[in-house]
């Protein structure tokens, strides 16, 4: 049953309707239930009696409401569907699905499926038999089973090829006698035949045509012109502009399949064609193995790319050119004129050119290979290279081809070769002989100014006659050729430059090097060219352009490869030949596409038409909306709805509708794992910087450490005190883990029990040495032992200090910038008393000049001090300033102590401030000071 | 040592009571300004009047020693006279009071509670007696009063509809009355009379929620008054709105006159409206009652 573009499913339920009015009825005569209420004011009610004795009504709103509610729930109930299917319920006759089948309905093809399954369903439901014809590949029409044809649908899949008329006829014929129903599925392209078929199908019944709207696009064989590749994409019916996008596809050089270039096209408006050119490198040109319009995806929009687009690779090789001479007198000038146009040329060395296996490798006047090169060059040869050899001056005097039949020579030579119409001899210069049938320099015009003068003369010989493909007019050969398993090797008996004859020189040159297919053979052969060959399909294109594997197809006939029409026998794709690969595309050079013509009697449909759409979900969704509200006008009406419950009420129902699923809903992110490491180690680089901060190595002794930590605290203080350095609270620095980078002193006191620092640790310290920080290593056993391995504390620094990038040490000498950068100091007392403080040594060119109290040493801070004075115990301090361990005895132990503090100044300031005390202009005041 | 617990919780529970009320009660109170109480005269009394010349009759010990220092007169310091009234205060604590419309607004029971309390601050304030009618709690002056009424005006009454107690009245005392006066209005009547016949004047309150004064109530429904004793049942509320109007307009008519006869004032208060206005009626009424009726 159907209203409008709505069907039902359950039609009878809609009778269900007839009961609203009866609804209405009922809703009207029953009076809402009493409302009990508290009030005071009831004395005053007492005996009052209602004038009027019914009740009051149910609102007519709120009954409509009830009523569409019901109503919804009935119609809802009934199943309506928009737009349900009803296509061909007309007749129940049998049933002929049509199918084009081409490649052009290829992109179409999963909605065509789906049409045809939908038809085919609905004609099962409605008992109908049904056939499918596929025109590409016509089968004796049998009908069956709806249901059992739509499983096997996916075989009716489009053919990478059209309908030709043959296989119209075909299927006209195999339509048998039945009487049915004709849906034809077109892909929109024109096919010849059509109306002869088309008319048989109307004799048996309706015929309708199913044809996608928009053009079917294709694309064109790619043409090499000069440089520029040409595409041509087309498009079966002349509309609005339209921009299609055409991409070469190819192998990166790692082999990948991708996307070499890709190159918009522009269908002018009303043009059926639009052309691009594309300019790419050559190495990039012969790697395209296909064009696609990206666009379309069906067998006519790919052209397969063959042997076409590529230039030959010729590898030119000369002889050694010790001469400086002329380029117009090297034998490869002209070879490299005549070929650089249409061939990628490589020149070198023979073995280095081989791995690159080019098409033709040219010897110009080589006479001898070493026999490596021979044994590489004959292999090259035999799996198919051409090897082109020129003759010249060398190769005369040689032995090469003397004697045995030589592989890499196509004819035995005799000594000396020839020299004709020079000042000793007698006869002219020869010209050439019209070409012989069999040669492949039939058909050229030979020009008649070419003459030559020189050559080398082959061997007569059993076979001589079978090797010459040009010969002079006195019958001596001009050009030989050997076939080698499948290569050649071609010999001009001539120069290939113009030392011998003028042959170079001339149009003909470049003719025959074409010929012999050195360089690009450029145009399609022709059929008759290829007639009797055998080509062996390597590819082949499925309907929807995708490449399959075609190694099980046979073999087609080279005249039917390029002549006969696509087929199940001759697919697209890529064919083998005995030298070359020939595509055969779908769209050939001079195709242009034609949309399909319909009789005006032929009702022509879409392929696309609007969805089913049940809508019973909606209505009974709509039904509980309506009663929801009904509810809530019903609390409204006997005054149950306050304020505070309407808030309520809202509140459920913005819940309800939140809850409801599919709804989005905001995604609950795990907290990410506090970096709490880094966060710290911010906080501590912050500190670190904030302030200059003073840092000891933490050596795992706590004893130790701690007395650095307080060394250090003293040391600070003292300068916070008398200096304009005013560190914050020293900090110990874990190697492994700790940045060190932000501390301009280290202070390593040296225990024998500590661990050596591991070889990242090391890396940290280098870096930190390097970019000028300093160390202060203090083996505090100064009072037993010397500098040296002497003590354990000495051997220990020895290992610690051997992976660490030290420059040459020597003894703090006495005009060191340490003596005078804040204090003026002589010795450098800690708790021990040693002279024996090692630094940077000084770059042994310095002297000290007359006068000067100290050497004029301006560069850098020494990164290390060596020492053993144990000063961080002499700087020790607790945190009211009192010193923490004894220094010497008496007024000299604090004298001492002073001492102490005073080089810990120093030494902060001589990295602070670098070499500044160092610098000449101190000198006054210093001496001054110093009482000279 | 009998039960101590559930004297003491109950004790408690009472205790609990009180501080919203008393509190709510005496900041009530705090806003009215006292003044022109006094009975400007001389008289026993605490604050100072006048200083008048000796006359003679009075005795030595009445001169004033340091006023009279001053000159060669004796003065004789007079007082003002201060004479306390006795308040007899009567506050429906019957269920129909316990009605609220909506739960923005007080029950009138806790609006009319809180209106005798502030009245009964206040007048404890200008030094009055007050007390409840009938024998429970004879009038009395000083704060321990406050507290006592407000722990009687915290017990809530059985009675559907409450009756006002005239037995006990102290003559030519005043008296407040507060109630919605839903009920049959005849004790009304009958404490009227009696109260005008000790020469009694005071005030009658009626508290009433805005609900009663509206009658915003449609369709079918089933009127319950508070206690459950009384009901009507009706089918269109909406169509007795009219005849409750007239009748609660005839009701409030028929109060109005009996005040009249009796000199007592009248005065309809609905919950809806600021508490201050009434207790500043309430206040005021009770002022100009006695000289009113002293001129009168």
């Amino acid at each position: 049953m159907m209203i409008g573009p709505i069907g039902f499913a359950a039609p009878w339920l809609l009778v269900g309707l007839i009961a609203l009015p009866i609804l209405w009825l009922i809703l009207r005569a029953v009076p809402p239930a009493p409302i009990r209420r508290r009030f005071p004011g009831v004395a005053l009610l007492l005996g009052l009696r209602d004038e009027d004795s019914v009740s009051d009504r149910t609102p007519w709103w709120l009954l409509l409401l009830r009523a569409l509610a019901v109503a919804a729930v009935i119609v809802g109930l009934a199943g309506p569907v928009l737009n349900p299917d009803r296509e061909g319920n007309a007749n129940a006759g049998d049933l002929l699905v049509v199918l084009d089948g081409s490649w052009a309905g290829a992109a179409a093809w999963p909605a065509r499926a789906d049409a045809i399954d939908r038809l085919l369903a609905e004609a099962g439901r409605n008992g109908r038999r049904a056939a499918i014809l596929r025109l590409t590949q016509p089968k004796p029409v049998q009908f069956q089973s709806s249901e059992a044809l739509r499983a096997r649908l996916e075989g009716f899949a489009p053919l990478a090829w059209e309908p030709r008329a043959a296989f119209m006829a075909e299927a006209a014929a195999q339509l048998g006698e039945a009487s049915f129903d004709t849906v034809w599925f077109s892909d929109g392209l024109a096919l010849e035949g059509r109306e002869a078929l088309l008319t048989r199908l109307e004799s048996r019944g309706t015929v309708r045509v199913v044809e996608q709207a928009g053009p079917v696009l294709a694309l064109g064989p790619a043409t090499l012109e000069g440089a520029e590749l040409t595409v041509k994409a087309l498009r079966s019916r002349a509309g609005p502009a339209q921009k299609v996008t055409i991409a070469a596809q190819g192998r990166d050089p790692a082999g990948n399949p991708a996307v070499l270039a890709t190159v918009p096209a522009v269908f002018a408006e009303g043009a059926m064609e639009a052309g691009a050119s594309l300019s790419l490198p050559a190495e990039l040109r012969a790697r395209i193995t296909r064009f696609e319009l990206s666009q379309a995806r069906s067998a006519g929009s790919v052209s397969l790319s063959d042997d076409n687009l590529r230039r030959r690779e010729v590898a030119l090789i000369g002889g050694r050119d010790d001469r400086e001479s002329l380029d117009v007198l090297s034998p490869l000038h002209f070879l490299r004129k005549a070929l650089q146009p249409s061939a990628d040329l490589i020149e070198g060395a023979l073995m280095d050119v081989l791995p690159a296996n080019p098409d033709v490798i040219i010897l110009a006047d080589i006479a001898t290979l070493a026999p490596s090169e021979a044994a590489s060059l004959q292999d090259w040869v035999s799996k198919g290279g051409m090897l082109l050899r020129f003759a010249g001056p060398r190769l005369a005097a040689s032995e090469t081809g003397r004697g045995a039949d030589e592989p890499l020579m196509p004819v035995r030579l005799r000594a000396g070769g020839r020299t004709l119409g020079g000042a000793m001899s007698w006869g002219a210069p020869k010209k050439l002989a019209p070409f012989p049938e069999d040669s492949p320099f039939y058909g050229l015009p030979i020009p008649d100014e070419v003459t030559v003068a020189s050559q080398v003369m082959a061997q007569p010989d059993p076979t001589l006659a079978d090797r010459v493909i040009a010969q002079l007019s006195d019958g001596t050969p001009l050009v030989t050729r050997k076939r080698v398993d499948q290569g050649q090797v071609v010999l001009f008996h001539v120069t290939g430059n113009a030392e011998w004859s003028n042959l170079p020189l001339s149009g003909l040159f470049v003719s025959m090097l074409e010929r012999l297919a050195v360089s690009s053979l450029v145009g399609r052969p022709a059929p008759e060219d290829l007639e009797g060959t055998s080509w062996q399909p390597l590819t082949m294109l499925d309907a929807t352009g995708r490449v399959r594997d075609a190694s099980n197809l046979p073999g087609v006939d080279g005249a039917a490869l390029v002549a006969a029409p696509l087929g199940p026998n001759l697919r697209p794709g890529l064919y083998e030949g005995k030298q070359r690969i020939l595509a055969r595309n779908v769209i050939g050079v001079d195709r242009s596409l034609q949309p399909a013509a319909w009789p005006a009697r032929i009702r022509v449909e879409g392929l696309t038409r609007p969805a089913e759409t049940p809508l019973g979900g909606y209505l009974l969704a709509l039904a509980i909306l309506l009663l929801a509200a009904d509810a809530v006008a019903t609390l409204a009406l006997s005054g149950r709805l306050t304020a505070a419950r309407a808030g309520r009420v809202a509140g459920v129902l913005a819940l309800a509708i939140i809850d409801m699923p599919g709804l989005p809903r905001a995604q609950e992110v795990p907290p990410a794992p506090a970096e709490q490491r880094s966060a710290t180690d911010d906080t501590a680089a912050i500190a670190a910087t904030r302030e200059l901060v003073l840092a000891h190595i933490l050596t795992g002794d706590r004893k130790l450490d701690d007395m650095a930590q307080a060394g250090l605290l003293g040391l600070s203080d003292t300068l916070f005190f008398r200096t304009s350095v005013e560190p914050s609270a020293p900090v110990g620095v874990d190697l492994e883990r700790d940045e060190i980078a932000f501390y301009p002193l280290l202070y390593w006191p040296v225990t024998p029990e500590q661990p050596l620092p591991s070889a990242e640790a090391y890396a940290k310290l280098n870096r930190y040495l390097r970019a000028g920080g300093m160390i202060l290593f203090d083996t505090r056993d100064a009072d037993v032992a010397r500098f040296g391995a002497a003590s354990p504390n000495g051997r220990m620094l020895q290992r610690l200090a051997k992976a660490l990038d030290i420059p040459p040490l020597e003894p703090l000498p006495a005009d060191h910038v340490l003596t005078r950068t804040f204090y003026l100091l002589q010795d450098f007392p800690g708790r021990h008393n040693s002279r024996d403080v090692w630094v940077e040594a000084a770059p042994p060119d310095t002297e000290q000049v007359e006068g000067m109290p100290f050497r004029n040493l301006n560069d850098g801070v020494t990164p290390v001090v060596i020492g053993g004075n144990d000063w961080a115990a002499a700087w020790a301090t607790d945190d009211r300033g009192n010193p923490l361990y004894p220094v010497g005895r008496g007024f000299a132990g604090e004298r001492q102590r002073e001492l102490a503090m005073r080089f810990g100044v120093n030494l902060v300031m001589h990295v602070l401030t670098g070499n500044y005390k160092s610098d000449q202009v101190h000198v006054p005041a210093l001496l001054d000071r110093l009482g000279q | 040592m009998s039960q101590p617990t559930p004297l003491r919780a109950r004790a408690e529970a009472e205790a609990s009571r009180f501080p919203p009320l008393l509190a709510r009660a005496e900041q009530l109170a705090g806003t009215v300004m006292l003044g022109e109480h006094g009975r400007r005269r001389a008289g026993p009394g605490d604050d100072f009047w006048q200083y008048r010349p000796v006359q003679p009759g009075d005795s030595t010990r009445m001169i004033d020693w340091r006023r009279s220092a001053r000159g060669d007169a004796h003065f004789v310091r007079e007082r003002e006279w201060q004479i306390a009234q006795s308040v007899m205060m009567w506050v429906d604590q019957s269920a129909s009071m316990r009605f609220r419309s909506n739960d923005g607004l007080m029950e009138k029971s806790e609006r009319a509670r809180l209106l005798g309390l502030a009245v009964a601050i206040l007048l404890i304030r200008g030094g009055e007696r007050v007390g409840l009618t009938g024998t429970e709690l004879p009038p009395r002056c000083g704060q321990e009063q406050v507290l006592r009424l407000a722990d009687l005006f915290a017990r809530p009454g059985d009675a559907d509809f409450g009756e006002p107690e005239a037995r006990a009245m102290i003559p030519y005392a005043r008296a407040v009355f507060i109630s919605d006066f839903m009920g049959p209005l005849d004790p009304v009547e009958v404490a009227l009379a009696k109260a005008a016949d000790r020469g009694v004047r005071g005030v009658l309150l009626q508290v009433l929620d805005p609900a009663e004064e509206a009658f915003p109530f449609k369709g079918r429904t089933i009127f319950e008054s508070i206690g459950g004793t009384m009901a009507h049942e009706t089918l269109k509320a909406g169509d007795l709105k009219d005849r409750y109007l007239e009748r609660l307009a005839q009701r409030k008519a028929a109060l109005s006159d009996m005040c009249h006869a009796t000199g007592w004032q009248h005065h309809c208060h609905h919950t809806d409206q600021a508490a201050q206005s009434a207790l500043l009626w309430l206040w005021r009424a009770l002022d100009r009652g006695p000289s009113g009726g002293a001129g009168a």
